[in-house]
């Protein structure tokens, strides 16, 4: 849980109880948002639990915080186990008991009673164990005690009236001290601790449970009450393991997220540009899924190959494969990961999903999210949760798992298998309301061939593109092409290939066709020159001709009037009229 | 009480006191101030030693007020205690020592059989 949430439920708490419940942080990751911030100081809690449920446990890691994180000394009034076996315990968490006791922060008084050495004769009371409890509170000046578990007091003295009475007595001692206590209590059939301890203790409770399902064990926890302050009702799952407690808190109360506008790449520019053209929303939470073998991991592999190329943490959870195998085989598309495994951004976390419950997976990957703190979280694939659980609970963890990332403003990747022959939209039904950008794969099949095709079902928040692409798994990673559309539908693969050639030779001939009809063009216009030519020639020649003949005609015509003359003068004839006009 | 009527008793010493005649007990009585069941106990205890160990006793008063971290040492947990160092094993007995019969019990002065 963020820091802001985490303040709202605080600020919730006080709203409501108008003043503020003092609180000791426990330090265990969960408890203290559950709790909204940790137990009743001053007061006890009530740890109950069936055996092996982590009562001491958790009761020593809030001893061991206290003393650690926060400055409060702590005793340990064990009655089951000495010192040095609890110190042995919990060393596998990291927790080491012998140096804090060295160091006068934290003292384990072994209280051990054995029946076969006492006899009882009439009156006593407890007062050697509040002794006990208030050396040990003043040697370290304490403000955390733990009893663990004072129901074993019933096995060694026999006089009920005096113990409950005395019960009664401690732990209004220990209000009195002003200590935060911790009494732990095996769960009995009817009430939650078998000595009836929830009498006494009534501030806060808190139910430990480990159960078994299909044969997988997941703890839970829950506050069945708590006095004065509002707090998570639910039961939350927890995890032990070398890093000691942690409590998965992720609720979904509220949706309150802040949101970004901040659009990060999807690390395939097809699907950028499918994606209006900037990729998706960072926080935003991103499905992908399709069928075996469509790509789906190849995919979010260039997710996160791009958040790394920003220099951006990334964590990727994988359920089906090794952290080398997935390295290999993204290698074998051209996404080198080992690159950003080895500079510290990617970190791959392969688990089985059948290796623990659903529950224990889910603290795993709050608690390594937290740890390592990414900007983007992967999760290939979620299906196998769906299927290892009944399906509800799973999307419950889901719904919880997503609200939490976007909370931490971190972008988180899903991938998800398909059934084949299953329409999509309906095997998905259950976490997409979840998500904010679903792309599917889908393979298609046609003229005996498969190829895959990738669409954006649905992306919230931004203009996307509604075609189906052909989805290409290349040496350089994947690369969408734009689909042709034929009569039968899409075409993909060597279909589309010879739709492509089609177009190319088609485009080949028109582009010959207007050649050849420039060339025609040429041609006429050559024939029409010719003719031309050879009409201008025709009637030049006819021209000269018809000039020649003029000439000729205009000489014979001259001659004749010579001859004529010459006629008359041999004649003696009267000189023409008109000679007789001309002024002589 | 159950288990005390339930315990094995063949096994029990035939005759501890004889046994006793021969050291010196030392008993420890653990207590807190000058309360009421204290000094009752201590009463209890000075008169059955005198009756039952006449000579052979000595009796060690702890006061938790004072010596708080004494209290670990003998696993005490309820007041008054009292504790027999010696003869060996060591035996607790738990309350004011009101009851005679049962104090003898529990130190073994008297045979567990009733």
């Amino acid at each position: 849980m963020t820091d802001v949430a985490r303040g709202e439920e605080v600020g919730r708490t006080n709203g409501i109880a108008g003043q503020e419940l003092a609180k000791s942080a426990t330090g265990i990751q969960g408890l203290d948002e559950i709790t909204g911030g940790g137990l009743p100081t001053g007061r006890a809690t009530l740890m109950c639990g069936s055996a092996g449920c982590g009562k001491t446990l958790l009761s020593l890691e809030f001893l061991v915080l206290g003393a650690v994180e926060f400055g409060e000394n702590g005793v340990l009034l064990a009655f089951e186990e000495t010192a040095e076996e609890l110190s042995q315990n919990v060393r596998s968490l990291g927790f080491d008991l012998d140096q804090l006791i060295e160091d006068g922060k934290l003292v384990v008084d072994y209280v051990h009673i054995d029946r076969s050495e006492i006899d009882e004769t009439g009156e006593y009371d407890l007062e050697g164990l509040f002794i006990r409890l208030a050396d040990a509170i003043d040697r370290v000046g304490a403000k955390r005690v733990v009893l663990d578990t004072i129901e074993s007091l019933f096995s060694g003295l026999s006089n009920d009236a005096i113990l409950r009475s005395e019960l009664r007595r401690l732990f209004r001692w220990l209000k009195e001290r002003g200590v935060t206590a911790i009494i732990t209590g095996e769960r009995g059939e009817k009430s939650l601790t078998r000595q009836g301890l929830e009498e006494y203790v009534s501030d806060c409770v808190i139910l430990l449970d480990h159960r078994v399902s299909d044969q997988l064990s997941t703890r839970r926890l829950r506050v069945v009450k708590y006095r004065g302050s509002t707090h998570g009702t639910n039961e939350y799952p927890f995890l032990i393991d070398q890093f000691g407690i942690s409590v998965l808190p992720i609720t979904s109360l509220g949706l309150k997220h802040g949101v970004t506008n901040e659009r990060i790449s999807t690390g395939v520019s097809g699907l950028d540009a499918m994606l209006g053209g900037k990729g998706v929303y960072r926080a935003s939470s991103i499905l992908i899924s399709g069928t075996a073998g469509t790509g789906k991991t190849t995919v979010s592999a260039h997710f996160a190959d791009a958040a790394c190329r920003r220099g951006e943490r990334c964590l990727y959870f994988a359920f089906e494969e090794s952290p080398n195998q997935i390295v290999r085989n993204m290698r074998s598309v051209g996404i080198d990961l080992q690159q950003w495994v080895d500079r510290g951004l990617l970190m791959i976390h392969s688990s089985r999903p059948s290796m623990y419950g659903l529950e224990t997976h889910l603290t795993t990957m709050y608690r390594e999210a937290r740890a390592f703190n990414p900007r983007l979280v992967m999760m290939d694939p979620i299906t196998s949760f769906l299927r290892s659980d009944g399906g509800a609970d799973a999307e419950a963890m889901l719904v919880r798992m997503i609200d939490f990332l976007k909370g931490c403003e971190i972008t988180s990747v899903f991938t998800s298998l398909t059934g084949g022959g299953s329409a999509l939209d309906q095997s998905e039904v259950g976490v997409s309301s979840l998500i904010d950008t679903w792309l599917v794969v889908k393979e298609i099949e046609q003229q005996g061939e498969r190829n895959r095709g990738l669409y954006v079902i649905k992306s919230r928040g931004m203009s996307h593109s509604e075609q189906i692409r052909e989805f290409l798994l290349t040496d350089e990673g994947v690369q969408l092409k734009d689909a042709y559309i034929g009569p039968g539908g899409v075409l993909t693969g060597s279909a589309r290939l010879a739709q492509e050639a089609r177009e190319e030779a088609a485009k080949v001939k028109r582009q010959e066709d207007i050649e050849r009809k420039q060339r025609s063009l040429e041609r006429k216009r050559q024939v029409m020159d010719a003719q031309i030519a050879t009409l201008r020639a025709e009637f030049e020649a006819e021209e000269q001709e018809a000039q020649r003949m003029l000439a000729e005609d205009q000489r014979r015509e001259e001659r004749l009037e010579e001859d004529k003359e010459d006629m008359a003068r041999s004649r003696k004839a009267d000189p023409q009229p008109q000679k007789a006009q001309e002024p002589t | 009480m159950t288990d005390i009527l339930n315990r094995d008793n063949t096994a029990k010493l035939p005759s501890p006191p004889a046994e006793a005649n021969e050291e010196t007990w030392e008993l420890r009585l653990y207590v807190a101030g000058q309360s009421a069941k204290s000094v009752t106990a201590f009463a209890n205890l000075r008169a059955l030693c005198e009756r039952y160990l006449p000579g052979k006793y000595e009796i060690e008063i702890v006061d938790l007020l004072q010596k708080p971290q004494l209290a670990r040492g003998d696993q005490i947990v309820a007041i008054p205690t009292l504790v027999r160092k010696l003869p060996e094993p060591i035996r607790k007995i738990v309350g004011d020592l009101s009851n005679t019969e049962k104090t003898l019990v529990g130190l073994q002065l008297r045979p567990r059989a009733w």
